[in-house]
């Protein structure tokens, strides 16, 4: 039973890391049809511009998160602007490789200036305490993490479905040159729907750089894993993402628990089977 | 009318001084780079082997227009096979050969059944997700693939019966080169038949080879084991010329970059696919001598300038000079 709890609570918060960091590629993917493997990027950004923040100029961690999320926002409207905007006209090949170009660059730059050790990020002391739940004792950390998870699905929830942008936003997703006919300004909604994933990776890959941790080649490591959740979760669905992300956190935190052998390969025989039967993703509705 | 056009495009190569000309400048290649780089046979050799490769690769993405993320996954299991015939049952490099092909082409039949249903993303997941399961499997069965050491322990019998592998990797340089000499030949063959041009129907216009009463899913299968099996030879051929076959066979990352050297070269275009190899390669070995830390910048510019501005590939390049627009 405890066994059991401790995989669920476990496996939600590093679901929750999981959705925050997708969400943005999902909405990407699903919006601009663009394979972005650059989107780990930004998370690594963000990582390590907290890094700088926490360790080499003491900034506590709330600023030094918000600046480092709004740090990643100023990079990746130009870069939607200048570069982005021409990728999404390339076939879906000629994105993959420029998005790994782009990468490579990332990399690149981090590895310049920081150097391809762990990136740790400083936390308050009060964050890594233990906190007695009844049936559990976890760090405050998790609870921090699972928090924030629900409120980034609610906001974006909320964002999609009741707001004006959320209206343009799902009629650029559903066609997009109805949505442009309509009179709706679709490339502001792709700069403004590109920057907020950019900007939710870099908040997700900071809280999270607990369970994945920050360094250099941080965007290849955990790559095909983003892009699970989003096959998984179905291109641009919010909910998909959500679900996808919580049942694959729990899927891996459960095999490496009580499969520790052959937990990897049981992860990936599961993600086989699931995108075998329902290739579009979990919920995604059939077109 | 359309159609007739279309084939025709297809097949130039087949005639006149085209035939025999690249494979006469590939020959000659080989014996200026032989002359020229003494030194350097090591990594020559791991070029032919990764043209070997990123070839299949080109059968599969470039006519059939199959894009996956998992290419690595036959080229290890040919690795592996190869290795394990080679110490267990026989030394002769040939017969390695054949195993290792055998072995790619049996992974790729199998996964192909489930991979060949599905399309795009879903279809790049699948294939990354079958090569995990064969690294982790490869990584936990310690006792028989040697798990994260490696198989250790290869020897190989001299090629033919007469060809000893030698301490320099001259036999190695030229091995590599007569197995990459008789896939392109072959691949030439295989493009230009009927059955390559319908793979590039289904790559073009699924809808309309349907249409015509091309049975889809049994020729993308059909690609995808041929391909397998060329990839297995490229994965044996490093087996047996390396005497080592590492876990990281199924690395992520030799997919990704069997991709990059294709897309980079020119995607279905079999000379494409040597010439992208030869440049990443080339360049990577280059910047990494130079710089160890920052080479990833160059690679990185390089493969966004050719995207940019040679979409359809370095082998595009000539054309595009003489016409200057």
């Amino acid at each position: 039973m405890t066994v059991a709890l401790s995989i669920v609570v476990d496996g939600i918060a590093y679901g929750m890391i999981l959705f925050m960091i997708s969400i943005g590629l999902s909405v990407t993917m699903g919006l601009m049809r663009i394979v972005n493997l650059a989107h780990g990027g930004f998370a690594l950004l963000g990582g390590a511009c907290a890094h700088v923040l926490t360790n080499s100029y003491g900034i506590p961690f709330i600023p030094a998160l918000l600046v480092s999320v709004m740090a990643v926002v100023v990079l990746a409207l130009p870069l939607e602007r200048l570069v982005y905007r021409h990728i999404y006209r390339f076939s879906e090949l000629e994105q993959v490789l420029a998005t790994i170009g782009i990468v490579f660059i990332m990399i690149a730059s981090v590895n310049l200036f920081l150097g391809s050790t762990l990136l740790p990020i400083r936390m308050p002391p009060v964050v890594s305490s233990p906190v007695d739940l009844g049936f559990k004792v976890l760090p405050l950390h998790r609870i921090i993490v699972i928090l924030a998870g629900l409120a980034v699905v609610t906001a974006l929830y909320l964002l999609v479905e009741r707001t004006r942008f959320g209206i343009y936003l799902r009629a650029s997703v559903d066609n997009q040159a109805t949505a442009a006919s309509l009179g709706i300004d679709t490339p502001k909604v792709y700069l403004a729907a590109f920057a907020l994933g950019a900007a939710l990776a870099a908040f997700g890959g900071i809280l999270g750089a607990e369970l994945l941790p920050i360094e250099a080649y941080y965007p290849l490591r955990y790559m095909v894993l983003f892009l699970i959740v989003v096959a998984v979760g179905g291109m641009g669905s919010i909910i998909g993402s959500f679900v996808a992300a919580l049942s694959l956190g729990i899927l891996d935190t459960a095999g490496r628990y009580l499969l520790p052998d052959i937990g990897t390969i049981f992860f990936f025989l599961a993600i086989t089977a699931v995108l075998a039967l329902r290739p579009n993703g979990l919920l995604v509705k059939s077109s | 009318m359309s159609a007739n056009s279309t084939i025709a495009a297809a097949r130039p190569q087949i005639r006149g001084a085209a035939t025999f000309l690249p494979p006469i400048i590939l020959l000659a290649g080989a014996f200026v780079a032989f002359w020229l780089f003494p030194y350097d046979l090591g990594f020559m050799t791991r070029i032919l082997i990764m043209m070997v490769f990123v070839l299949s690769f080109d059968l599969i993405l470039g006519y059939a227009g199959i894009a996956t993320l998992g290419h690595a996954a036959m080229y290890g299991c040919g690795a592996y096979a190869a290795g394990l015939f080679a110490i267990h049952v026989s030394a002769d490099p040939l017969l390695g050969l054949a195993i290792g092909a055998a072995a790619g082409a049996l992974i790729a039949l199998v996964s192909g059944l489930l991979l060949m249903r599905a399309h795009g993303l879903s279809l790049l997941m699948l294939s990354i997700a079958v090569t995990m399961v064969l690294q982790e499997t490869a990584s936990k069965a310690r006792g028989i693939t040697g798990g994260a050491d490696g198989l250790t322990g290869i020897s190989m019998g001299p090629v033919l019966g007469i060809f000893e592998f030698d301490f320099i990797g001259k036999t190695a340089f030229w091995y590599a080169f007569c197995v990459l000499f008789v896939i392109l030949l072959v691949l030439r063959v295989v493009v230009a038949s009927p059955f390559g041009l319908a793979l590039r129907g289904i790559k073009d216009s699924p809808s309309r080879m349907r249409a015509i009463g091309t049975p889809l899913y049994r020729r993308k299968v059909a690609a995808y084991v041929l391909g397998g099996a060329i990839a297995g030879i490229a994965g044996a051929l490093t087996a047996q010329i390396t005497s080592l076959v590492s876990i990281e066979a199924f690395n992520f990352a030799l997919s990704a970059e069997v991709m990059v050297m294709l897309v980079l070269g020119g995607a279905g275009r079999l000379y494409g696919a040597l010439i992208g190899t030869l440049v990443f390669m080339t360049v990577h070995h280059i910047a990494a001598g130079i710089d160890p830390f920052n080479w990833l910048f160059v690679i990185g510019f390089m493969v966004l300038a050719v995207v940019f501005f040679l979409p359809e590939g370095l082998i595009s390049l000539p054309k595009r000079l003489m016409r200057l627009d």
